[in-house]
């Protein structure tokens, strides 16, 4: 699969969904193929896509929380699997887009290619615990996983690409704070 | 009222409702009283920029976090307050442990404890040193702070002045 087909197919599917998107490729891509103020967009901090989630989904425990996380974003804080296992928050949706490389500083190899991230999810704690290589297996997980409750974990095995076509997230940083917090109903 | 539960009254005072952070030892009262009252939902974080990205979910969500963390954990915390809460404009509040503020403390808090004033004005971020007795007042002006100027400001803490 190629990644932004993976992040449209998995927006296709999302409705009320709080959308948080890691740095890089996976922000640009989500931004082309669905943007929506229930999205919010990190130009920089890599790594700390799941953290961000985690607060916003303890936040507002009514609305479903989705991380569109990368391997390289979440080797840089591995250890926020033991909090999400820990706390167990139940509107929690870890969505992992697995190309097993750097790919925005050109393509260098990550420890994913030998290192199997659903298997630490798994371990951590997380509950419902999947992994999507084809588009069909993509589909039927993120049905089942929007079904059910979280701590829930979708590992999603995408083409190693250095390069994507998707242009820059057009917004200010300040701007996409004050977007997702007003589709929250918050001044 | 004990003096870590007088703390916590002024910040929820000035509005603060989300509580996170990574352990400090200057802490520790502070930290149990914390860990006695699980109503305030304090939340644990691994390390101190995990910290700091949870406090922005935290406000993107509606609330207005804290973070506790050692002078040491603000070090590490410097791209994310950098790249993630000053860009977005997240208002948080920093309370920080000073080690090594005095240079009479061990070895490894030496180089951190001399820099921290500097760590945080090299970013641009306001910042308050309270003794026992300023320490409502700059608790009220750093919550202002926030308000006038959104993202992160912090109370460097000597121990002793918190609890």
């Amino acid at each position: 699969m190629r990644r932004s087909d993976a992040i449209a197919a998995v927006l296709s599917k999302i409705s009320d969904e709080l959308v948080v998107a890691a740095n890089g490729w996976i922000s640009r891509e989500t931004c082309a193929a669905s943007d929506r103020a229930e999205n919010f967009y990190m130009l920089g901090s890599m790594g700390l896509a799941s953290p961000i989630a985690l607060g916003l989904a303890l936040a507002r425990p009514e609305r479903r929380v989705v991380v569109f996380d990368g391997d390289g974003n979440l080797l840089m804080t591995l250890g926020t699997l033991a909090m999400i296992g820990d706390l167990r928050p139940p509107n929690f949706l870890h969505i992992v887009f697995d190309n097993e490389v750097y790919g925005s500083t050109g393509g260098q190899r990550s420890a994913t290619t030998n290192i199997a991230l659903d298997a630490l999810a798994l371990a951590a704690g997380y509950g419902d615990v999947r992994r999507a290589v084809t588009a069909n297996e993509l589909d039927a997980a993120i049905d089942a996983l929007l079904a059910g409750t979280g701590p829930a974990f979708l590992l999603v095995k995408v083409n190693a690409e250095s390069n994507g076509t998707a242009p820059r997230v057009p917004y200010e940083p300040d701007a996409l704070t004050t977007r997702v917090r007003a589709a929250l109903g918050i001044a | 009222m004990n003096r870590s539960a007088i703390f916590i009254e002024m910040l929820r005072e000035a509005g603060f409702d989300f509580f996170t952070g990574v352990p400090d030892s200057t802490f520790q009262p502070l930290l149990a009283e914390f860990s006695s009252r699980p109503e305030l939902g304090y939340v644990t974080a691994v390390s101190e920029n995990v910290a700091v990205g949870i406090a922005t979910g935290s406000h993107l969500g509606g609330r207005r976090p804290v973070i506790f963390m050692q002078n040491s954990g603000l070090a590490l915390a410097m791209n994310a307050l950098g790249s993630l809460a000053a860009i977005y404009r997240i208002p948080m509040l920093l309370v920080i442990g000073w080690r090594g503020h005095d240079g009479t403390d061990s070895p490894e808090h030496a180089v951190l404890g001399a820099a921290t004033p500097a760590l945080l004005e090299a970013l641009r971020l306001p910042f308050f040193i309270p003794d026992a007795e300023s320490l409502r007042s700059d608790v009220a002006c750093a919550a202002q702070a926030l308000d006038t100027q959104p993202g992160p400001c912090a109370l460097i803490c000597k121990p002793g002045v918190l609890c």
